[in-house]
């Protein structure tokens, strides 16, 4: 008998263990993944930033923050940080205010909505080494389609290659094709998922089509529109692939005007140098800098959330379910 | 009997855990399968003109072995995955195909590479061929394939139009000479045919006059000791001609090689010249397929050249280097290179495979049944030294490469602006 109670202990014991440690070892696996590839290359990296680190020949011995003031000494470096935030100026803001658009059209009540659903989506199925060969193609300095057909309009040709903003048009270019699509899919998402009542409450008090938009779903579009853009940051802040593919003989044309913060990181650590305890330093400052920008979003996101509020004129209840 | 609870619930997420961290170990390693077998890989890059058929004439004589070639498109590629694969320390193929281009950097590593000087081998390739993959201490590093000796591409329909000859033996006979003497036939070329250009890229121009240079940045061999590019008055002096005949005198199309804009110029016939290095043959004949007017001229401005050219090497990390090592000498053996010249195109960089007769008795219909083999034959026989390249070739070829397209190609540079750059990026990328 006492040994049965010990036994309901024993089960009451584990059952207890059981509500308090399994929700951990449920999210364990993922945070062993992440422990694996995420954080350790992170912390493997800032190591490696702070020695003198050959590719070929390791560790050659501590290098201090040598690195570091290297880098940012550089003039390459400061160039492809400004091309970075260029480059994804001109890709995100269009691409989302396009994206917008384009979800409010869908959202309206379109025969074979599947049909024009799928279609904005099509571009990002396309491999983005492929966008870039037939976009490379199009924006060619003397023989390529975008120059012909400005030449029908009078303007003289353009040097997508050879100049700075137009180069970064071009790119910004391939961005916006492939990606426009997808957001505007994660937008319409979110449209789909306000209340109708709203609208009709909007509609009922005399809102036209365009206030209706601007004042009520637009609003209630804001969490998505701010998770849409801090996921277009971060992969536009570490673009390489479209820059890389536009020219295959440089390093970002012969004037570097659209070399990138990744490019400028791969060509250090795998260009002529193989210097991996510079290409680490660039590396950190990558990650400082989108953790920066990040931050700036937080505190947009924030302000953003509190003007959700229900104090504007137009506070049509509270409306939660949009994430 | 009833399961307690937990049990239920921990079981899958050790399951997981398990996948998360048990699926390392024997990924690569994949080897004797079979008894005794021994299993190869060959890593390429472009087209070495490698075949199963090819490879079976070899594993006919060695039936244990298996090969498996891993090709990929370009050089850039195949230099990435070697040196991240040589830092790491493992997951190399058994034989590893290297750039002549950036064979110095691996020279650098020399000891991560099998020692290939054999008696095999010996005097199977000119010394200035051998010399390129030797380190200081006397070790082979790669057995070479083929090699680039450069002849000269021109279009016949555009020298008619000048008044120039037309014919192989007339065009050698006009273009022989130093380079100055090409600008000068080029100058009166344009003058004729205005809007074409002489050749298709300074730059081209530029990397075989500095492939002709015995010490082009370094004062001194085999150890490097770079000379600053702002001291380096060979290099400049080269520079401000060839950009003064490109650009000021207009002899250049100001394309860059290999944009998209370049392989359309094939096309429109934009220039009436180009360095003719073996392998740039195809390249030509697809870029511009259906022009019947290119023909080749056995001379090079400034005596001879030599473009490209790659070599076979075995790293220590293999787990067969011995039949590794027996399979690259068999691939660049003369009567392999002769075979794969005649499939491929690419030039042999053995002796007996250069001087061979059915490689004499090559003709490129493209080329108006131009005699290839004989012509590509003379040109690397007439080459005798090469560059002497050390880790920092490289690099400061492309920086003067990226300034003589500043220059060239974008326009957005004159030639002293575009230098002064040169000269500050090669002092931040030089070690």
């Amino acid at each position: 008998m006492a040994h049965d109670a010990r036994k309901r202990t024993l089960s009451t014991r584990m059952s207890l263990l059981d509500v308090k440690t399994a929700p951990y070892l449920y999210i364990a696996p993922f945070f062993i993944v992440w422990a694996i590839t995420g954080l350790f290359p992170l912390l493997y990296t800032a190591y490696i930033s702070t020695r003198k680190w050959d590719l070929l020949q390791g560790d050659l011995g501590p290098a201090g923050l040598s690195n570091f003031t290297f880098v940012l000494a550089q003039p390459g470096f400061w160039q492809a940080l400004r091309n970075t935030f260029s480059i994804f100026l001109l890709s995100s803001v269009p691409q989302i205010i396009t994206a917008l658009f384009l979800a409010a059209v869908l959202d309206a009540n379109l025969r074979a909505k599947t049909f024009w659903r799928m279609g904005v989506l099509i571009p990002y199925v396309v491999a983005p080494v492929a966008v870039s060969l037939i976009f490379t193609e199009i924006f060619s300095d003397r023989s390529g389609m975008a120059n012909a057909l400005l030449a029908n309009i009078g303007v003289s040709p353009i040097g997508w290659h050879a100049d700075t903003l137009p180069s970064h048009l071009a790119i910004a270019t391939m961005v916006n094709y492939r990606w426009t699509g997808y957001n505007t899919l994660i937008l319409l998402a979110a449209m789909q998922s306000i209340s109708t009542d709203v609208i009709e409450a909007a509609v009922v008090d005399g809102a036209v089509r365009l206030k209706t938009y601007w004042y009520v779903i637009l609003p209630l579009l804001r969490p998505t529109v701010i998770f849409v853009i801090i996921t277009s940051t971060i992969g536009g802040l570490q673009i390489f692939d479209e820059p890389r593919m536009f020219d295959l003989t440089t390093i970002g044309g012969s004037n570097g005007n659209f070399m990138t913060v990744t490019m400028y990181l791969y060509n250090t650590g795998w260009g002529p140098q193989l210097n991996m305890g510079r290409a680490s330093a660039v590396a950190m400052l990558l990650l400082a800098v989108i953790l920066l920008v990040a931050l700036f979003n937080l505190i947009l996101s924030s302000r953003i959330s509190s003007v959700d509020n229900p104090s504007g004129r137009h506070g049509p209840g509270r409306k939660t379910g949009v994430r | 009997m009833r399961i307690p609870r937990w049990r239920v619930a921990i079981a899958p997420a050790c399951a997981l855990l398990l996948i998360a961290t048990g699926c390392s170990s024997n990924s690569g390693s994949g080897d004797a399968t079979t008894g005794g077998s021994v299993n190869l890989t060959v890593a390429t890059f472009n087209e070495f003109g490698y075949t199963d058929d090819l490879f079976a004439q070899f594993t006919k004589t060695h039936p244990n072995v298996k090969i498996t070639q891993k090709k990929v498109a370009q050089s850039a590629d195949a230099k990435t995955n070697l040196f991240t694969k040589l830092a790491a320390g493992s997951g190399l193929s058994d034989i590893e195909a290297v750039d002549g281009d950036w064979l110095p950097q691996v020279k650098q590593s020399a000891d991560k590479f099998v020692n290939l000087s054999s008696d095999t081998t010996k005097d199977r390739w000119p010394d200035w061929v051998v010399s390129q993959a030797t380190t200081t201490s006397g070790e082979l590093l790669g057995d070479a394939t083929d090699i680039g000796p450069e002849a000269t591409c021109y279009r016949k329909d555009l020298f008619e139009k000048a008044g120039l000859p037309t014919d192989r033996d007339g065009v050698a006979q006009l273009l022989s000479g130093d380079w100055d003497h090409y600008f000068d036939v080029g100058k009166q070329f344009v003058s004729k045919v205005p809007g074409v250009g002489w050749y298709d890229s300074a730059g081209a121009v530029f990397n075989a006059r500095v492939q002709q240079l015995a010490n082009p940045f370094s004062s001194t061999k085999p150890t490097e000791t770079v000379i600053p590019l702002d001291q380096n008055t060979q290099i400049k002096d080269l520079y401000n001609s060839t950009l003064t005949a490109s650009v000021d005198n207009k002899l250049s199309a100001g394309l860059g090689q290999w944009s998209g804009d370049w392989q359309k110029a094939f096309q429109n016939g934009a220039f009436a010249t180009m360095q003719c290095p073996a392998w740039m043959q195809p390249i030509i004949k697809t870029n511009a397929s259906g022009v019947t007017s290119w023909d080749i001229a056995n001379v090079f401005p400034g005596g001879a050249g030599n473009w490209g050219g790659s070599y076979l090497t075995v790293p220590k990390q293999g787990k067969h280097t011995k039949e590794a090592q027996e399979l690259a000498e068999w691939l660049t053996s003369p009567d392999v290179q002769v075979q794969i010249f005649l499939s491929a195109g690419n030039f042999p960089a053995s002796k007996a495979g250069a001087a061979d007769s059915k490689v004499l008795a090559a003709t490129n219909e493209f080329f108006n049944n131009a005699p290839t083999g004989k012509i590509f034959s003379a040109r690397a026989a007439a080459v005798t030294t090469q560059p002497f390249k050390g880790p920092n070739y490289f690099t400061i070829n492309t920086v003067l490469g990226e300034a003589i397209g500043r220059v060239d190609v974008d326009k957005s540079a004159n030639a002293a602006d575009s230098w002064n750059k040169a000269v500050a990026d090669a002092k931040a990328q030089v070690k």
